[in-house]
């Protein structure tokens, strides 16, 4: 628990939260993507470069531009008139039935005892080399299913174009 | 005691005895300074210089004078830009997101720096040689795309909104060729590192150097770069998020004063920073020409060909048109991007198989063949023929 890692917790905390609470909605993006940062930062703090380069790559570069384009080409970013959402209640049960488990998964599966090994150092190489390898099919069926989805979406373009004329 | 080894090296001898004075306890941070601030003072110099040569040479391409009362030939012009932006009044739109408004300046600027992080300026002159160098480089620049969106969308104006639509429809579609054709260095280097992927290209055959544009698809590729690398820093012919006769300055239009600086100051930061990957990438970064060449120090290498980039991207703003939006789109997705794919192909063939001609030959043939091809397909019935408009008429 260094000053860093309860700075960038604070700084993803407070990110999310606020992407929960605001009414903007862009401020809600904005915010969700201070989170995500945070998140990566933090990874970036115990050691995993790799990923958290990747977490800036595909979720700020990415993600959020997608959200953001989003709301840009669908609606204005006003809040709405009615806050009190239905489904309040049954979703702050999840939310909580799921931190639940997390929460109980987490502290049955470690012992808080500082972990005297030295921290394994996964460079990009490594990583390379696992994905090549090891999980060479997780990553094409990952990849199958991402070109699925790019036709879909080619295709329902398409079909919209076709209705015009 | 002068030799050129010295020379070469003077800043990393000259910070060695600057940590000599700083007690042990606060070395790791005087480190930093001492590695940071001169990058902090050498490339807004270089812009300041920059927006001198850019408006003296467009003014030559033009048949005009550029900017001549300031200063011995109007060097100082950038001076005066300067005093007037800081007293400018700085306007905020009254309906505007004040504090969206505020940070996309900022944003813009922290993510324009720290880009320069990576990059090697010089032999042993880097600041943080990390692991990953390349993936932090575009990770950190994709953020430049989010300032836009805030300056666009913050500003409540419909010239700003729609410019920073195009800005970012523009930005996603020419990173991918962006990334994809820096993918074939990695692969030739075999490593994220970018001060590893200059070592590999600073050894000779002979008198010629190692550099991966002296290959297929290393030439390939850095016309690829090159080429997302205008439309990434919003550059003509690929000016439409900021087409000034159109919507008049794009995202940034509701912003005065120091503010409009800062935009325009990440803007030429972010142009430099990806001309220096190219370098870094393709053209061998501080490393000379040639062997014989290698007594000059390397970060005069460096800024050379950093210049002689910058050159050319004044050439082509003031030689080619602006592109229309439908031309922008179909380059970056029916060209470019199938041929930075080809490439990476073209690339793993030139890995596997044995070196000499015949490897020239056959790389060579895949890629001029793609490059005839794809552009005939993108000719057709597309770009010469009698226009109709659907609206105009």
């Amino acid at each position: 628990m260094t000053i860093t890692f309860l700075f960038l917790a604070a700084i993803t905390i407070i990110g999310t939260a606020a992407a929960m609470t605001l009414r903007n909605l862009v401020h809600c993006v904005l915010s969700l993507t201070l989170g995500l940062v945070g998140l990566a930062l933090l990874y970036i703090d115990l050691g995993a470069q790799f990923v958290g380069f990747t977490q800036v790559l595909v979720y700020v570069g990415a993600v959020a531009i997608l959200a953001v384009f989003a709301i840009m080409m669908t609606r204005s970013a006003e809040p709405s008139e009615n806050t009190s959402s239905p489904f309040r209640v049954s979703g702050a049960l999840i939310a909580l039935a799921v931190f639940a488990v997390l929460a109980w998964a987490i502290f049955s599966g470690t012992n808080f005892l500082p972990t005297s090994a030295p921290q394994p150092e996964a460079s990009v190489n490594q990583i390379g080399i696992a994905l090549m390898h090891q999980y060479v099919l997780p990553l094409e069926v990952i990849g199958v299913l991402l070109t699925a989805a790019l036709v879909g979406a080619a295709v329902i373009a398409m079909d919209e174009v076709r209705r015009a004329r | 005691m002068i030799s050129a080894q010295n020379i070469d090296q003077i800043f990393v001898i000259l910070k060695h005895w600057l940590l000599g004075y700083v007690p042990a306890l606060l070395q790791p941070i005087a480190s930093a300074i001492i590695s940071v601030v001169p990058v902090l003072i050498a490339f807004p110099l270089l812009f300041a210089i920059t927006t001198v040569l850019e408006r003296k040479g467009l003014g030559r391409m033009q048949n005009r004078y550029g900017p001549n009362r300031a200063g011995p030939f109007g060097f100082l012009q950038p001076m005066a830009d300067g005093i007037k932006s800081l007293t400018k009044e700085d306007i905020i739109p009254r309906s505007a997101d004040h504090l969206v408004h505020f940070m996309a300046p900022v944003l813009i600027v922290i993510a324009s720096f720290l880009v320069y992080a990576v990059l090697p300026i010089g032999r042993n002159m880097v600041i943080t040689n990390l692991n990953a160098g390349v993936l932090f480089f575009f990770a950190v620049g994709s953020m430049v795309e989010l300032s836009v969106f805030m300056a666009g969308w913050s500003s409540r104006s419909k010239y700003s909104l729609l410019g920073a639509m195009r800005a970012i429809a523009q930005m996603i579609s020419y990173e991918v060729p962006l990334v994809l054709a820096s993918i074939v260095v990695i692969m030739a280097a075999g490593s994220l590192s970018t001060v590893t992927i200059v070592n590999l290209q600073a050894t000779y055959t002979g008198i010629w150097p190692h550099w991966y544009i002296f290959t297929p698809w290393g030439l390939i590729g850095f016309v690829i770069f090159m080429i997302a690398a205008t439309a990434e820093s919003n550059r003509c012919p690929f000016d439409l998020p900021e087409g000034e006769s159109e919507i008049i300055a794009g995202y940034y239009i509701e912003y005065s004063g120091f503010k409009f600086a800062l935009f325009f100051l990440g803007e030429y930061l972010g142009m430099f920073a990806t001309s220096a990957m190219a370098i870094t990438l393709f053209l061998g970064g501080w490393a000379a020409p040639f062997s014989f060449l290698t007594f000059i120090p390397s970060y005069v290498w460096f800024f050379g060909k950093l210049l002689a980039l910058i050159v050319g991207f004044i050439w082509i703003r003031g030689t080619l048109p602006r592109l229309r939006m439908d031309q922008l789109m179909n380059f970056a997705w029916k060209f470019m991007l199938p041929l930075s794919l080809i490439n990476i192909f073209a690339a793993g063939v030139w890995h596997y198989m044995a070196a000499g001609p015949i490897r020239w030959l056959v790389v060579g043939f895949i890629v001029i063949i793609s490059c005839i091809l794809l552009s005939r397909g993108l000719r057709r019935d597309k770009w010469f023929h009698v226009r109709t408009y659907r609206y105009a008429s």
